[in-house]
């Protein structure tokens, strides 16, 4: 891993202690979240990380960005950092657009939600639904008809909603009419599609996911050295390591499929197998790692006392967000069987462009 | 907890042109009917012609520096050759264990003529080596083997009984792992290598048949075997370190993934005829998992290229690839429900009918993931 990288690690990982705590956390359960942590990333420059200098982020490849969220989903920590970033931020950025500041979040508008021009505005009408975080932030940025919006606070309205571990999933109604300095049309070159926009939300939780399975897996290790039965700490008998190094196996998959998937998202002609079977094999993990993790903790980490809860009902919310996996399972089951008894190993191989794009 | 440091590689653009000649030269193979895509090629396709062929190419001994006759490329690149080769179902049993773990043993710790002698004929693709470790009751307590080495005049005299010797019927030489002072309090102390050449008038190697009746296994009986003292490999009694090191390599490659993939491969076909009913989810899950296996593994040859020693993490690639190759199996079987049958003249059921009787080893050879697991504990702290 390159220093840069380490570094930012560090300081969010910093951050994510003093102003994550479990009280934080329990305060965004309840649907709020963080502004101090918000306030503490901003400072250290990585809520629009990813997203070059020039339209206002602060540079940085899909990889770093990637490396951070694993931090955040570690740290269970609520701030829509993947959305501002590498989501809105993309979107408005490839349009040639500059960020605003504050906290952003991004959606594809789908048969609900109905785009058209009026003369020198964009009438935009109906509802998004699960949209993340849409309570909180200052601009929602959507996707649709060829054009990429910008909407404001007060062009929609919000229903508030929750995913298994409390984060915003709003439903938003929007009946607004944007002026056209707010609307950008979306050209061939700017390589922005409805395809890509799933694929890096699926990133972003593949991500988020890598880094909740790893905090499972050091609560159940801490846990399993400190609790005694039979007059010895559980992480003693052979069944208990077994879980513990099995989780471990699952926990490293998923880092280095996601960071592999981020690598690809960098470099590669073709990332779309990549972060299909990245977020797959998160999901897979997701399950695996919860339930191991909770049958390690015994009852008490199946309390609200315990902090397990954070992580696992992240990983039990995450894996369903941004298509599960069967979702990305049946796109690469396609494309794999189309492939051919020829083609299967070279798509999986996948090809480098050999001028990577950084 | 210090297993995290696992990072994707990305193969520089010189190994992509690479793998395309290994591509390019295993088609034209498969067309001229010089070999056969099957399962498991790494335990039973012996085919020293292929070998041979395989190391006119360069593609043996890719890791030894060219005074050596290796190419020197490393690590990585060799890790391309063994996938395309381990993806294609081509036979590489012959050379696996002299180009995969007694080479590297022979320039980490051989002598400069042990070098000389046996690292060109490994890279020509015409030495072969068996392992000699487990014994009749040594399998997985490793560090428990009986096999006695007794100093003499110039040498050793080797006795002992070495079991589920993989090729040893077939290879010119084995390495031998025995006891040569006696078990103290540390069990890993006073264990030492041997190279021992092959034929030799006091070495006996008896077929142990798989329950398929293929013959890959042996039972070697030493009696008295007289070893040089220029046959000692690395120092008398550092052998416990020197086959640790051994095991690091052994464990984390793509062969621990891939054992079963020209089965996936050749499904593929026939799922698209049949696409309008089978589940494309279930399908697609086991192409995902074998993507994000392939990621790791690459990941340790990466580690290994810089020269650590990730052991744990080869372990866990080891346990997940293992598990994941008899998955395979049975996704294709439940999706084609096709029934396994060797002397089918189809493609699919006969690689079922290989993978399956083959299947019970995966999770076997090279330590069992049991052990693995225990590995990976330690690394944990929690053992
Ligand atoms: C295809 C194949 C090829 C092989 N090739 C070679 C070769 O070329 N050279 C060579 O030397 N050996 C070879 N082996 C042997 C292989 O290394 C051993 O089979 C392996 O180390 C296990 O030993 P064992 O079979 O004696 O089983 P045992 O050690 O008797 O184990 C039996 C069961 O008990 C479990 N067990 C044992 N101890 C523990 C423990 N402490 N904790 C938890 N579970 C435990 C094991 O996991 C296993 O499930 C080969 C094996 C196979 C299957």
């Amino acid at each position: 891993m390159n220093d840069i990288i380490a570094e930012l690690e560090a300081a969010v990982g910093e951050a994510c202690a003093k102003h994550g705590g479990t009280d934080s956390v329990s305060a965004s359960s309840t649907g709020g979240w963080n502004p101090r942590l918000w306030a503490a990333l901003e400072q250290i420059g990585v809520t629009a990380i990813s997203v070059a200098e020039e339209h206002g982020g602060s540079g940085g490849d899909i990889s770093t960005a990637v490396a951070v969220l694993e931090v955040l989903g570690q740290h269970s920590v609520g701030v829509p950092l993947a959305e501002t970033a590498l989501l809105a931020g993309w979107l408005l950025a490839d349009c040639g657009a500059v960020l605003p500041s504050g906290p952003m979040t991004a959606c594809l508008a789908g048969s609900d939600l109905r785009l058209e021009r009026k003369d020198d505005n964009l009438s935009v009408h109906g509802t998004v639904a699960r949209v993340p975080w849409a309570r909180c932030v200052d601009h929602v940025v959507v996707l649709g008809a060829g054009r990429v919006v910008l909407l404001h606070r007060d062009d929609f309205r919000v229903r508030e909603g929750t995913n298994l571990a409390g984060e915003p999933r709003d439903d938003i109604s929007i009946a607004t009419s944007v002026p056209l300095v707010r609307v950008h049309d979306v050209t061939v070159e700017s390589g922005i599609s409805d395809r890509g926009f799933r694929t890096r939300a699926a990133l972003a939780r593949a991500a988020h996911i890598a880094g909740a399975a790893r905090r499972a897996l050091e609560l159940a290790v801490t846990y399993a050295g400190e609790r005694e039965q039979f007059g010895r700490p559980i992480a003693g008998f052979q069944a208990v390591q077994q879980h513990l190094a099995a989780m471990a196996g699952e926990v490293l998959l998923a880092k280095v499929a996601v960071e592999a998937a981020a690598l690809a998202l960098d470099t590669e002609d073709d990332p779309d197998v990549a972060v299909a079977a990245a977020k797959a094999v998160a999901g897979q993990v997701a399950g695996l790692v919860s339930s191991l993790a909770h049958q390690v903790h015994g009852a008490i980490g199946f309390t609200d006392e315990h902090p397990l809860h954070y992580s696992t009902t992240r990983l039990w919310a995450w894996r369903d967000e941004a298509g599960n996996e069967n979702y990305w399972s049946t796109e690469l089951g396609r494309r794999a069987v189309s492939a051919g008894s020829h083609g299967l190993w070279p798509l999986l191989v996948g090809k480098r462009s050999h001028s990577a794009r950084r | 907890m210090d297993l995290w440091n696992l990072n994707p590689v990305a193969l520089p653009p010189e190994h992509e042109d690479l793998r395309g000649n290994v591509r390019t030269f295993l088609a034209e193979e498969i067309a001229m009917g010089r070999i056969t895509p099957r399962c498991d090629q790494w335990l039973g396709g012996w085919d020293p012609a292929f070998s041979r062929r395989l190391g006119e190419s360069g593609w043996v001994g890719m890791t030894f520096p060219t005074k050596y006759g290796g190419s020197g490329k490393g690590a990585l690149a060799r890790f391309v050759v063994t996938e395309e080769l381990l993806a294609a179902g081509a036979p590489v049993a012959a050379h696996w264990i002299a180009d995969r773990q007694t080479g590297p043993g022979l320039l980490r710790f051989g002598s400069a003529e042990q070098k000389e002698a046996f690292l060109p004929l490994i890279a020509q693709g015409q030495y072969y080596f068996a392992a000699g470790m487990s014994e009749p009751d040594t399998g997985s307590d490793l560090a428990s083997v009986r096999t006695s080495g007794r100093r003499i005049d110039g040498g050793w005299r080797v006795s002992g009984t070495k079991v589920w010797t993989s090729g040893a019927h077939l290879a010119q030489a084995m390495v031998v792992l025995a006891r040569t002072e006696p078990r103290s309090s540390d069990r890993h102390a006073g264990l030492t290598q041997f190279i021992i050449e092959l034929p030799d008038p006091n070495v006996q190697i008896r077929p142990i048949r798989l329950l398929t009746g293929e013959h890959h296994f042996n039972e070697v009986v030493l009696d008295d075997v007289f070893v040089p003292d220029t046959r000692v490999l690395g120092e008398p009694g550092s052998g416990w370190k020197q086959v640790t090191s051994e095991l690091a390599m052994e464990r984390s490659g793509p062969e621990r993934i891939l054992s079963t993939f020209p089965l996936l491969a050749a499904a593929t076909d026939y799922l698209a005829e049949n696409s309008s009913r089978i589940d494309m989810a279930r399908f697609g899950a086991v192409v995902a998992r074998i993507w994000a296996l392939r990621q790791m593994s690459l990941a340790v040859a990466g580690r290994l290229e810089v020269g650590a020693a990730p052991a744990a993490e080869a372990a866990t690639v080891k346990d997940l690839g293992t598990r994941f190759e008899t998955v395979v199996i049975d996704t294709v079987r439940l999706l084609t429900e096709l029934e396994p049958d060797s002397g089918s003249d189809q493609e699919i059921p006969r690689m079922l009918a290989e993978s399956i009787l083959h299947s019970p080893g995966f999770t076997l050879r090279g330590g069992t993931n049991e052990i693995l697991r225990g590995v990976v504990a330690r690394q944990l702290g929690v053992r």
